[in-house]
């Protein structure tokens, strides 16, 4: 019992105590960040990774793109980033747009710029067409090589635990 | 204060946030940039205009086109992707875009230039509309940079027309 009170009444109590809170706020600012901008750029995942070759030689594999969405409407020649139901989201660009008088609904049709073929083999439950609400972003700018390292995470996810120890390694014994 | 861990990183904080804001320069230096370009697109042929045994309507044109897209090269920029289409109305839809055509102009010597083709994608409507209609045809260009923010346009031109009955 007297142990452990003199534990607690010690300065090496609170060091912890405020290396633990200088952690939780570098791992909030990171999110507030994060939403941030999914909220500027209206778009559920405002970066996106380019994994296959399909853009090519516009988009390689390991480049990022920053997406943005508004209520504009879809038109032909706008790249963008969709995911209609399926486990990664694909980057191709709009070549048929379809859009309804009345309800302004669209049928859009995508294709990648490498690829000999449309994307209607692609879309989920036989869907011949995409919908807008499929579409989660346009794609506006890009950077190249960047997104390499996210690749080589999911593909070897060891990589990612020894970054993770070793930066959570370097903000326990960091002084500060 | 001096440990090499902590050179390291103040190293490699500097050399990532030096080439953040030079990709950003990068950029920003394509809007100094005001581009002119020309293009023109003659319908020589329409080869067949058929309905489908699903029912929509379906064309095939060959199409003369011509351009001047140099102008909108930079040092920035890495290529430039070009698609012709097809913009008409029909009763049930406001706008429908079909593209007929694409190509990607690597480099700026290749930005001038004429072909004769005919369309690379099925032109095929979402019904049976397209007897008689008039439509307008598209040069759309998307320039792709090294890096940073895309650029977008296109070039308008009205006046083209399918057959009444089908070919």
């Amino acid at each position: 019992m007297g142990w452990i009170e003199e534990n607690m009444k010690s300065t090496h109590f609170r060091q912890i105590l405020s290396q633990a809170i200088s952690l939780g706020m570098v791992i909030s600012s990171a999110l507030i960040i994060w939403k941030g901008l999914i909220y500027i750029t209206g778009s559920e995942s405002p970066v996106v990774v380019v994994l296959s070759g399909s853009m090519e030689p516009g988009f390689k594999r390991g480049d990022i793109l920053f997406l943005y969405m508004n209520k504009d409407p879809i038109r032909a020649g706008q790249i963008v980033v969709f995911n209609d139901g399926r486990d990664v989201p694909i980057v191709h660009r709009v070549i048929e747009v379809h859009e309804q008088r009345d309800s302004k609904e669209a049928d859009i049709l995508t294709k990648g710029d490498a690829n000999p073929h449309d994307d209607r083999m692609l879309y989920t439950s036989s869907n011949r067409w995409l919908q807008r609400k499929y579409i989660m972003g346009r794609a506006v700018g890009f950077l190249p090589y960047v997104g390499w390292l996210t690749i080589i995470m999911t593909d070897k996810p060891i990589i990612k635990y020894i970054l993770l120890g070793a930066l959570g390694l370097l903000v326990i014994t960091s002084k500060e | 204060m001096h440990s090499f861990g902590y050179r390291l990183n103040g190293l490699l904080t500097f050399a990532v946030t030096i080439l953040a804001l030079m990709c950003v320069i990068a950029s920003l230096s394509d809007n100094l940039n005001i581009p002119s370009p020309s293009a023109e697109i003659q319908i020589m042929n329409i080869n067949w205009f058929q309905k489908q045994p699903k029912g929509s309507d379906e064309v095939s044109l060959t199409m003369n086109i011509s351009a001047d897209l140099q102008s909108l090269f930079t040092w920035n920029t890495k290529q430039v992707f070009i698609f012709v289409a097809a913009e008409y109305e029909t009763r049930k839809n406001s706008l429908n875009q079909v593209s007929l055509w694409d190509a990607i102009i690597p480099a700026k010597e290749r930005a001038k230039f004429w072909i004769r083709s005919s369309n690379k994608y099925r032109f095929v409507d979402h019904g049976k509309n397209l007897r008689g209609k008039e439509f307008n045809l598209t040069l759309h260009w998307h320039v792709m940079p090294k890096t940073g923010k895309m650029f977008a346009d296109k070039i308008v031109m009205s006046g083209y027309s399918l057959p009444e009955e089908y070919i």
